[in-house]
């Protein structure tokens, strides 16, 4: 799994019909100290996450499948949980 | 997925079985703020993108699983034609 940040929201009419009724979110990946990691990509929302939340997601098909229940879903990032803080050992 | 531009399309007549009727197209990936980010690819399409459009696409195993007959082959497939990209972090 990953952190990220959630930047916005993508709206798109014409799609794969796996992503009906699921919201897309953009996200940016953010290391744990909450600098970008990366550049920002489409995932879809589990956890009702908005604009400035931090999120774990996983960025793997079997487990986006699993998240989504669909054997068959063609998806692979997915968020998976809104953080609430980052505890982070001083010293790392 | 990641975001794209279509920008072109691309005509083999001598292609594996699995690619009949499959529409290749070619996409440059682009980054959050809509700048190419790494090299053009080759993609698969399910929603009818054209030369122009802003897409979304996915890459590896879901590719091809997104695919009528998810058996054929394919590691990147546009996913969805994007309307817009609602940004609420002052940008």
């Amino acid at each position: 799994m990953k952190i990220g940040v959630v930047k916005g929201s993508v709206v798109a009419s014409a799609k794969h019909p796996i992503y009906n009724g699921h919201r897309l979110l953009l996200v940016e990946p953010i290391d744990h100290l909450g600098n970008k990691s990366g550049a920002g990509f489409v995932a879809i929302d589990q956890v009702q996450a908005g604009p400035g939340d931090k999120v774990i997601y996983v960025d793997e098909g079997n487990s986006a499948r699993t998240v989504l229940n669909d054997p068959k879903a063609p998806a692979r990032a997915v968020l998976i949980a809104i953080v609430d803080r980052i505890n982070v050992e001083a010293g790392s | 997925m990641n975001f794209g531009r279509v920008t072109g399309t691309i005509v083999c007549s001598q292609k594996l079985e699995g690619f009949d009727g499959e529409k290749l197209l070619l996409v440059q990936p682009l980054d959050e703020n809509m700048q190419p980010k790494g090299r053009e690819l080759v993609a698969t399409d399910v929603v009818q993108a054209g030369p122009g459009d802003l897409v979304f696409f996915e890459t590896g195993r879901e590719a091809a699983i997104a695919l009528e007959n998810h058996w054929n082959v394919s590691d990147a497939t546009v996913m969805a034609i994007i309307d817009a990209v609602n940004r609420e972090d002052g940008r």
